[in-house]
């Protein structure tokens, strides 16, 4: 009997009923994302990006580390020596070719948990949409930050830690990035986009 | 103007007037759906999401109209305008207003008003069963065979429930209903009536938490699975004229039609009328927010033995009432 | 005038079709045809209750049935079964009974001294032949005992199809089932107690 006195009890039904009305006027959570963006923890696991020396010279010393760890077969890397007249890493090597396959990529971080240098890194971004599927492989033109687009501290000069420690990777990220910013257009209109949601993100909660 | 004009021009203003009610009520019940569910609802297309229909139509007109293998071919296309041709039919008799002489707004008035809108009612089922066989899958077969049980079921309990209502008004003619109710609403001495009316209303236009006959997570979508394009539209728009069909029969029948309550009636007969549906179209989409559905045993067994006998009740004890008070 | 014809026409066309269709679901779907033209031609003799009822009993609800059963039974796109043709053999006589017998029809009914045509109405107003009102006054004054009479050979019907559909029970197996009953009774019982 005790199921049939909760099937038919108006009680209940007017209960929910009073419920879900007032659910009607609560604030609610929704983000309208393309016109209003969040950012993402610092640490977020998105786009891959190589890093630069504050001279300008390449982190990345073509040791292929990350290539061997990555569990997805994602990244390329075919390493070549450096030339006396011009040196593109500080050490004795460079990648001659870096390419990651975004679509292969399963975002794990283990690259750049791998990188000795802290030279690849994953940034917060992840709108990579695209039409084909030849543009999700990105090389090194995509991944390299320009020279101008500001760096983070070398790894020598920076306090504590060990190279390749997840806190100073964290660090690395958030010194440049989404936060500072640069406005860069190399990867064009996905930044611009950011920049913007970023913008309307530092206005106070502007809810729809 | 001759008579066949009149019915025309009438009818086309009517259509068109539907029509957008349905878009609006389609696109309100979205909305409002989304606010119960701390969502904003459909918000892009137009300033607050108000061209969605727009959108939704041109996109059901641009699918594919897909015909199953197995599907009996005539009868498969035949149903959705089955479905349409009772949903909208009911219309040319039900009056939305008076003008200050008498005169109802309505296209046609039929004596017998509530009894021809209970008889398209009954062929509304129609398309939806004639639908689900046609498409002959296994799904819209379950679903039609629900749909068919489920009407014929609820449609007795609802036709009890205006009886109560006939005695009281002493006509069948639904502008006269109307008029008997101009000093108080018949939802007061027909309260049970009501009650019933609202419920089996929910039950025959196959809303949640009736709603066994499309129940997505059993039967996918019921007896319109197989459909697609602007045929799944038309079962669409059908849906949605029904509701909004049993939301001015309850405006009529109960709530006074066009009577202004608490003698506001600087706002015209005509708007009162809308604003009563709106409020009805309103419940019916908070109850779908709310309650989840009926298991089907129960849905019989509170048809049969919990509406139907309290109907019945209601419907004797009016009748020694209204013997007894004259 | 021109409206009879044409619904007459109509009517017979479907009636046709309800028989020769090679599926059961065309058969009723021109059984509702047929239905709803015969509604048409009542409103036509300003008999609207009956136009009304018509819809609402044979087509809202019987032929609703119809639809349930052939689904249900699962006849599923099949035609009916083909035998072995007989109408050949019987065309004849058949066709002669079926003359003989329009033609008394023909014959009573243009010797029947019809009383003077009611007043009918136009359609919507009360209180003409074959409103609401006036056919209710006529079922329960004059009419009423035929309509009771009808209410129980219905209602014999009904306990008919109970009786011989309801499963027949010896005395061992309905002793058995009540204590079933009482058993699941019990059960229920104690967990109610204990929740």
């Amino acid at each position: 009997m005790a199921s049939r006195k909760h099937l038919y009890n108006p009680g209940a039904i007017l209960k929910g009923l009073s419920i879900t009305f007032g659910f009607m006027f609560r604030k609610r959570p929704t983000i309208p994302y393309p016109s209003l963006k969040k950012q993402h923890s610092p640490r977020f696991h998105g786009l891959h990006e190589l890093r630069r020396y504050a001279d300008g010279k390449e982190r990345c010393i073509g040791c292929e580390l990350c290539s061997s760890v990555c569990p997805a077969n994602a990244i390329t890397v075919i390493g070549a020596e450096n030339s006396p007249d011009d040196r593109r890493s500080p050490g004795e090597r460079y990648a001659a070719r870096y390419e990651i396959d975004e679509l292969r990529c399963i975002f794990c971080g283990m690259c750049e948990e791998a990188c000795p240098t802290d030279a690849i890194v994953l940034t917060p971004r992840f709108e990579m949409a695209d039409y084909r599927r030849g543009s999700f492989i990105y090389d090194k033109d995509r991944l390299l930050v320009p020279p101008d687009a500001g760096v983070g501290m070398p790894p020598d000069d920076r306090p504590g830690g060990i190279p390749g420690d997840l806190g100073r990777v964290a660090e690395i990220k958030s010194t440049t990035d989404v936060d500072t910013g640069y406005s860069a257009t190399w990867r064009g209109e996905i930044l611009k986009t950011q920049h913007e949601g970023l913008a309307i993100l530092k206005k106070p909660e502007a809810q729809e | 103007m001759p008579l066949w004009l009149e019915v025309l021009i009438k009818s086309v203003i009517l259509l068109f007037v539907v029509v957008t009610s349905f878009a609006y009520a389609m696109l309100a019940e979205r909305k409002i759906l989304g606010w119960m569910q701390l969502r904003p609802g459909p918000n892009r297309v137009g300033p607050w999401g108000l061209l969605q229909p727009a959108a939704d139509a041109a996109k059901l007109m641009l699918k594919e109209d897909l015909t199953p293998e197995t599907a009996d071919p005539l009868l498969y296309k035949l149903a959705p305008f089955i479905s349409l041709l009772t949903a909208f039919s009911v219309y040319a008799i039900i009056p939305f207003g008076a003008s200050a002489s008498g005169q109802t707004w309505a296209i046609g008035n039929v004596n017998a008003g509530i009894l021809l809108i209970l008889a398209i009612g009954s062929l509304g089922v129609y398309g939806i069963c004639l639908g689900g066989w046609a498409s002959g899958s296994k799904y819209p077969l379950l679903g039609s065979v629900r749909s068919t049980a489920q009407m014929i079921s609820y449609e007795l309990a609802m036709s009890l429930s205006f009886v109560g209502v006939l005695i009281l008004a002493g006509t069948t003619s639904l502008d006269g209903i109307v008029n008997a109710q101009a000093r108080w609403w018949f939802v007061l001495p027909q309260f049970v009536g009501c009650m019933i009316y609202v419920i089996t209303a929910v039950a025959e236009t196959n809303r949640a938490p009736f709603d066994l006959v499309e129940a997505e997570t059993e039967l996918v979508a019921g007896f319109h699975t197989e459909y697609s394009g602007l045929r799944f539209g038309l079962f669409f728009i059908a849906e949605y004229v029904n509701m909004l069909t049993v939301s001015c029969i309850a405006t009529l029948l109960f709530f006074g039609g066009w009577n202004a309550p608490l003698h506001l009636t600087f706002i015209p007969g005509v708007a009162w009328f809308v604003i009563k549906v709106a409020c009805f179209m309103f419940f019916y989409m908070w109850l779908r927010a709310t309650l989840p559905r009926l298991r089907y045993d129960r849905l019989m067994a509170f048809g049969w033995k919990i509406l139907l006998p309290l109907a019945t009740l209601n419907l004797v004890v009016t009748a020694i009432v209204v013997a007894y008070t004259g | 005038m021109i409206a009879f014809w044409v619904l007459a026409a109509m009517l017979i066309a479907s009636a046709v079709w309800t028989i020769v269709a090679k599926k059961p679901v065309y058969s009723v779907v021109a059984l509702l045809l047929n239905f709803a033209t015969l509604a048409v031609l009542y409103v036509t003799l300003s008999a609207e209750f009956l136009a009304v009822i018509q819809i609402i009993v044979y087509s809202g609800a019987i032929l609703v049935l119809f639809v349930f059963v052939i689904a249900l039974l699962g006849s599923g796109v099949a035609p009916f079964p083909t035998g072995p043709n007989r109408l050949p053999k019987i065309w004849l006589p058949a066709g002669l009974f079926t003359l003989a017998a329009f033609g008394f029809l023909i014959y009573a009914v243009s010797n029947v001294k019809m009383a003077a045509a009611p007043a009918t109405g136009a359609v919507g107003n009360a209180n003409v032949f074959g409103s609401v009102a006036d056919f209710g006054k006529a079922l329960f004054t004059v009419q009423l005992l035929p309509f009771e009479a009808t209410g129980l050979v219905l209602m014999v019907a009904v306990i008919g199809v109970i009786t011989l559909g309801g499963e027949q029970m010896s005395d061992a197996e309905a002793q058995q089932s009540r204590m079933r009953a009482d058993r699941a009774v019990r059960e229920a019982i104690l967990r109610e107690g204990k929740g």
